[in-house]
């Protein structure tokens, strides 16, 4: 193959070769990062809460009626025993938060009293001792609690339960030997509490890009949210009977004490709708880039597949004359694939180096991490091949020109 | 002889249906896509409260210091303040109007049995608040100062909230109960949901569901109502309520009307001649590190406008110019590959201004039909934009006459500007070139 005739050829045709290579540029620019996009927000939706989510689900249980810690906490033990003994449940337990609902206590913690500067940052998560139960958790190291352990904590009242249950991640990020079941954690009080259970893995209440630095890391403390603020109630159905339980609780609750608000819009959630609430905008944009990427790629299979078709109607003379000089139909396809190659290495060098440069542009302004090379190695890969499809037709259309053509004058 | 070009256009078009299409397809999904996501950027950016943006401040007060803050934070003091700090600034009232406020949530118990509880959410306010906001009534007032320092009960209601308990008629006057206790209504608010709620944007995205009622604040504080929203503690406040209100836990906003140069001076300098005392106290033992910031630079300290909402529409915008040299690349072959009947023209006499003239009108009219599509792509994206967007975004994108307008300018000035170079091109053809070579 020569490439010097097609060169010659393309200068003749300097603008219709820069709008292409210009267009395969700004489209690969643009694909990589969307694709880049869709890749980061699948994977943060993928990662997993560690809990029983297929047969959980969360009531969402405000009091109507002021009254004291102890009035509370009696109403949620009692509330908690309905939920246990409905056929459908397997079990239940009160909780002040849960993964995914988007915020909620965490503290520093400290590995002594004095300590100033906090080693690590932990979600906190308030239970009984039916809570590892109820969630799915997999205790892999020392105890659950015992309920004679398990406390009440009233409006802005400051308990520390002197034993805590963390997760595998925290425990080794304060103790990274490996050894901290029976050693103290200090949560912003003078006070410890010791670690007497480790769980395999729960996820923080939220799963923003400040929490990435402390992911599933996460503590239980054996205590009864038991203010005005209400109450999470986390109930895991039997398998198969969601749906059961679902309709039933929230008419049992209502039938022990009538004093309670399940807000009828989005009091009772299955974790399923949770997942989706927490995920919503991560999913649409891996939508909406999905769309824009698909759209624009055809938009340049089109854009290539018209230009080319102007060349090869321009060029059905010049094509007739080197067919009558001898070329092979074989000749005329590959010399249109060549020129068209060509074109495209020329636009997806750019268009690499535009991509790399928009994305550290984007890593700037916004939370986005650095393209990796591989995904502008498939973007490369991707148009050039769009390109040789795209020319393939017109391509096959100049190789049908006949000798004949030559002779033609017009 | 534009209705001439026009009609030449419209043959030439017609000739090539297929890459007619393609232009008017590919303006029009440029066009879409850009204007969808600009309605929702729109909708989500704009100034809520544009004749007065200016005047409304809200003071930081750094209770925290540098030890107790992250390190990615560069240095700025928390978004809240703690419980002291605010109230020194209401007690120093150095602006015409002010107020401090809290989000609460009251349960309302129906006096009919056979209704069930409902919880409402509202906030916790001074009686500065309704003028300084400008909230319009549909019944009755906000309270007075003197109410205030009363710490009377007295409470505001939405109109939703009203239409719920009473119907929709006049209840100020009347009393409810929120919480087991009585209140007295003084005043029912007009439907008032400023977007974003800049008012509250720290506990809030700006887009939640609007709020039930109003309270004054120091009644809420006299009955222990937590806060609704976040609470911040650099370190642990202690047990109990009053340990909570001495702590250095942030949980509060503060609004001043500041309503010129003068008095924005006047309210830095006491600022930071607090902050130092506050120092001298030995309470803070860190130099003052305040801010004071107007509405709109408030909604962007405090990201208002979603990274998503941002980064969709920079790569909208993307796309967009991919159509556009897509279409000038399209433009470029179609209008060269009439260089003999360029040439015929002009060797009979037409001038280049002409030339000119008639392919920017054949332009023009891609770009009208690009623009027709791209207005019901448009309509279509804002209306599936749901599938997208957050819903308490989404929502709030609408298609009114100001985005139609823009759709079709777009996409017009947009072909226009594509179809220049390929008609400076077609300008250029030299009529004797082409008839020789015939």
């Amino acid at each position: 193959m020569h490439i010097k005739p097609i060169l010659a050829a393309m200068r003749r045709h300097r603008a219709g070769t820069v709008l292409i290579a210009l267009q395969i540029a700004l489209t690969l620019a643009v694909v990589c990062n969307a694709l880049f996009i869709i890749q980061q927000r699948l994977a943060h939706l993928s990662e997993s809460t560690g809990i029983d989510e297929a047969n959980l689900f969360v009531i969402h249980n405000q009091w109507a009626t002021a009254s004291s810690a102890q009035q509370f906490d009696a109403q949620i033990q009692a509330d908690v025993a309905v939920l246990r003994q409905l056929p459908a449940v397997r079990d239940a337990s009160p909780f002040n938060s849960y993964p995914l609902r988007g915020g909620g206590w965490d503290d520093f913690i400290t590995l002594a009293p004095e300590q100033i500067k906090p080693t690590t940052d932990a979600a906190v998560y308030l239970g009984d001792e039916h809570a590892i139960d109820t969630l799915g958790l997999k205790l892999v190291a020392g105890r659950n609690f015992r309920s004679d352990e398990v406390g009440r904590i009233g409006l802005r009242q400051d308990v520390l339960p002197p034993v805590v249950i963390v997760t595998r991640e925290l425990a080794d990020r304060l103790y990274p030997d490996g050894s901290a079941l029976g050693k103290p954690l200090y949560a912003m009080n003078p006070a410890p509490s010791t670690i007497i259970g480790i769980v395999d893995r729960l996820q923080r209440q939220s799963v923003s890009s400040w929490d990435k630095a402390y992911a599933y890391q996460s503590l239980l403390w054996p205590l009864r949210e038991a203010d005005p603020q209400g109450v999470f109630y986390i109930v895991r159905a039997k398998p198969g009977q969601l749906a059961t339980a679902m309709r039933e609780a929230p008419k049992a609750l209502y039938a022990q004490s009538r004093m309670r608000i399940i807000d009828p819009k989005d009091g009772e959630l299955s974790f399923a709708q949770i997942r989706a609430r927490a995920y919503d905008s991560d999913r649409g944009m891996a939508i909406l880039m999905g769309i824009i990427s698909a759209v624009l790629l055809a938009i340049t299979a089109a854009g290539i597949v018209g230009l080319t078709s102007f060349w090869v109607g321009q060029r059905r003379k010049q094509i007739g004359i080197r067919r009558a000089l001898g070329a092979t139909r074989h000749d005329i396809l590959s010399y249109f694939l060549t020129e068209n190659l060509l074109i495209g290495v020329i636009g997806v060098a750019i268009g690499a180096v535009l991509a790399i440069g928009i994305n550290l542009w984007m890593v700037t302004q916004f939370e986005m991490a650095r393209l990796s090379l591989a995904y502008v190695l498939i973007g490369v890969i991707v148009l050039l091949l769009l390109g040789q499809g795209a020319v393939l037709a017109p391509a096959v259309r100049a190789s049908n020109v006949p000798p004949v053509e030559a002779t033609r004058s017009v | 002889m534009l209705a001439y070009y026009l009609r030449l256009g419209l043959r030439s078009l017609r000739r090539n249906p297929v890459l007619t299409g393609l232009m008017i397809m590919a303006i029009g999904f440029g066009v879409a896509a850009s204007m969808t996501t600009f309605a929702v950027f729109r909708a989500v950016s704009g100034n809520p409260i544009p004749w007065k943006s200016g005047q409304l401040f809200v003071p930081q007060i750094d209770g925290f210091g540098p030890v107790g803050r992250d390190a990615d934070d560069n240095g700025e003091p928390p978004d809240a303040l703690n419980y002291q700090d605010t109230m020194a600034l209401m007690r120093a009232h150095l602006a015409p109007r002010q107020t401090a406020l809290y989000p609460v949530a009251i349960s309302v118990v129906p006096d009919d049995a056979t209704k069930q509880p409902f919880s409402v959410s509202g906030y916790a306010v001074t009686s500065d608040f309704f003028g300084m906001f400008e909230m319009p009534f549909q019944y009755g007032n906000g309270w007075s100062a003197n109410e205030d320092d009363k710490r009377a009960s007295t409470v505001v209601i939405s109109n939703k909230l009203n239409q719920k308990l009473f119907e929709g008629a006049n209840s100020v006057g009347r009393n409810i109960v929120l919480d087991n206790r009585d209140y007295r209504i003084v005043g029912v608010a007009k439907s008032w949901d400023p977007r974003p709620r800049y008012y509250d944007v720290v506990n809030t995205s700006g887009f939640g569901d609007a709020p039930d009622f109003f309270m004054p604040f120091s009644r809420a504080i006299d009955l222990q109502m937590d806060t609704d929203g976040n609470n911040n503690c650099n370190k642990s406040p202690g047990g109990g309520w009053d340990a909570w209100l001495q702590s250095t836990c942030v949980w509060l906003t503060v609004w001043a009307e500041l309503p010129d140069a003068a008095v924005v001076q006047k309210y830095r300098s006491y600022l930071d001649g607090y902050a130092d005392d506050q120092r001298r106290a030995g309470r803070y033992n860190w130099a003052p590190n305040n801010r004071l910031r107007n509405v709109m630079e408030w909604l962007d300290h405090q990201h208002v406008v979603p990274q998503e909402t941002k980064v969709s529409l920079l790569v909208a915008l993307g796309f967009l110019v991919v159509c556009l040299v897509n279409t000038i690349g399209l433009l470029l072959a179609k209008f060269m590959r009439r260089s003999q009947e360029i040439g015929v023209r002009r060797a009979l006499g037409a001038s280049r201004r002409e030339i000119y003239a008639q392919f920017l009108a054949e332009a023009a009219m891609v770009g009208v039909a690009g623009g027709v599509l791209g207005l019901l792509l448009t309509a279509g994206g804002v209306f599936g934009i749901g599938l997208v967007f957050e819903p308490e975004i989404a929502q709030l994108a609408h298609v009114d006459f100001s985005l139609i307008g823009l759709t079709l300018l777009v996409s017009i000035g947009a072909t226009v500007i594509a179809a220049f170079y390929p008609t400076w091109r077609a300008a250029q053809v030299q009529p004797a070139w082409q008839l020789k070579s015939n």
